[in-house]
């Protein structure tokens, strides 16, 4: 399972890159991905909607279920990645990669954990 | 506590991602996930550990009165070695379970049930049994093997004497070897392709396995889940017991008319579904028209008045449809009709279409 050292990690399983600009990407894990199995559709927030840290900013569904994305920090909706709309599937391929929602106006807060975090509490769960 | 299969072991070391599922525990997908299954099986050839499924036995004089009394479909007149569909109903007309029954000989006849219901159908049956007729639970000595997709002919063919194979649809070789294990095979299955389900007994169903991926290798053969066997079936527009059919649902309802058998002197259900051969209800296929899967449960709508509620909903992997079956109000629809559905509080539109979703060769 792959954890990559450069994002940040919600126990929801949405993963944060953050820029050195102040936004934030918004994706979900190689664990989420893997768990959900063959994604066929994704239904997203629009651009300019404000979050609060915990609010659903869209769902993904998979063959064998739905399930809510929550944004794990605070912010104003920049961009959606639209390419996904058409392409679902780049989810499981590359959920590194295909990050959902752009955010700006961001507010990390401090329930975020680093990758090393992140696997031990994939491991405690399991 | 879930029951393992003999495979159990084979499904963990291949990477099978192991749920309950009536009472047992199986692989729900292997590594490479459901989609890719599906379209092993609809383009090359799948494997599944159906040994969860039940069987059934009714031996004797009496066997054959026995199970026509049981069944709904009419079972007199089947050849040795033949098959048949059976809706089993209660005396309301509500589908208790929905088998196969294979006919071993004129005192001898084999059903296959639902593991869910494989309890329920022991004692519904026991207290019926009459006459010279020996009625015994033989699930545990059998486990069972589908091999299907259009490559199970060749694939199978070079672990047996292909001249013993089953030749027509829906018929059966009571004792043959696959590859060194002792097998009952039938051509039948439950994802709209050719392919043939094996039983055997339980030792020999690693060796059989491994056999039959083996000699599928050089064919694009794959493991399948239980994932994969729910979208096949429902893109081929097979209803499940749980979903289109219930206790208070009647196969005139879940659209299997043609398993109803009102000419037939006397069975279990008869005097209530001749009351009722316009059914209230039916059953229907949906293609979805804007994106979201249609789940279980998720209400119908005509305009703004609900007519019934989704029995089965998902993506199909092969068609590359989102489709739904339902049951809805009779005489309220029909194909190329649009409705909307509830899927987690948006209304998404739909359109009544023919079923199946798939058909092979097409």
């Amino acid at each position: 399972m792959s954890i990559p050292k450069d994002l940040l990690y919600a126990k929801t399983h949405e993963w944060v890159r953050l820029t050195q600009d102040g936004r934030a990407f918004i994706g979900i894990t190689d664990h989420a991905q893997d768990a959900l199995g063959d994604v066929a559709f994704i239904n997203l927030c629009d651009e300019d909607e404000n979050f609060n840290a915990g609010d659903v900013i869209g769902d993904i569904e998979s063959i064998k279920a739905v399930t809510d994305i929550y944004t794990p920090i605070a912010g104003t909706v920049l961009s959606v990645n639209e390419e996904l709309l058409d392409s679902p599937e780049l989810i499981n391929s590359e959920p590194y990669g295909a990050w959902l929602v752009e955010l700006g106006d961001i507010e990390i807060n401090d329930d975020l954990l680093d990758a090393d975090a992140y696997e031990l509490f994939l491991a405690e769960e399991d | 506590m879930e029951a393992k299969t003999p495979l159990y072991q084979v499904h963990l070391d291949s990477g099978g991602k192991i749920v309950p599922f009536a009472g047992w525990l199986l692989p729900i997908q292997y590594a490479g996930g459901i989609a890719a299954e599906h379209i092993a099986v609809r383009e090359a050839a799948g494997l599944f550990d159906v040994s969860h499924m039940g069987e059934l036995m009714l031996r004797g004089k009496d066997a054959l009165e026995n199970v026509q009394k049981l069944m709904t479909n009419d079972l007199s007149g089947m050849y040795d070695g033949q098959v048949r569909y059976s809706p089993m109903c209660n005396e309301e007309g509500g589908i208790i379970d929905d088998l196969l029954i294979y006919k071993l000989n004129d005192e001898a006849y084999l059903l296959v049930v639902n593991a869910s219901n494989r309890q329920k159908d022991v004692d519904w049956i026991k207290d019926r049994v009459f006459g010279e007729c020996v009625f015994e639970d033989v699930s545990d000595s059998w486990a069972q093997l589908a091999l299907q997709g259009p490559k199970a002919q060749d694939i199978i063919k070079k672990l047996c004497k292909e001249e013993e194979l089953p030749v027509k649809y829906y018929s059966f070789t009571e004792s043959m070897d696959v590859a060194g294990a002792g097998c009952l095979v039938s051509k039948t299955g439950y994802t709209g392709e050719d392919g043939y389900e094996l039983y055997t007994a339980p030792e020999n169903a690693v060796k059989l396995w491994q056999a039959l991926m083996k000699a599928g290798e050089d064919y694009g053969l794959i493991a399948c889940g239980l994932g994969a066997r729910d979208t096949l079936r429902l893109e081929a527009g097979m209803p499940l017991y749980g979903q289109e059919m219930a206790e208070d649902i009647t196969p005139f309802e879940a659209g299997l008319g043609f398993f109803v058998k009102l000419q037939k002197p006397e069975f279990i259900g008869k005097t209530a579904l001749e009351a009722q051969k316009e059914p209230k209800r039916r059953r229907v296929g949906l293609e979805l028209l804007a994106r979201g899967i249609a789940r279980t449960g998720d209400a119908v709508f005509l305009k703004d008045e609900k007519i019934g509620q989704v029995t089965s909903g998902t993506m199909c992997p092969y068609i590359k449809k989102a489709v739904a079956m339902a049951l809805v109000e009779s005489g309220s629809i029909q194909v190329g009709d649009s409705v909307s559905l509830e899927v987690r509080g948006r209304r998404i539109e739909a359109k009544c279409v023919e079923l199946p979703f798939y058909k092979k060769g097409q």
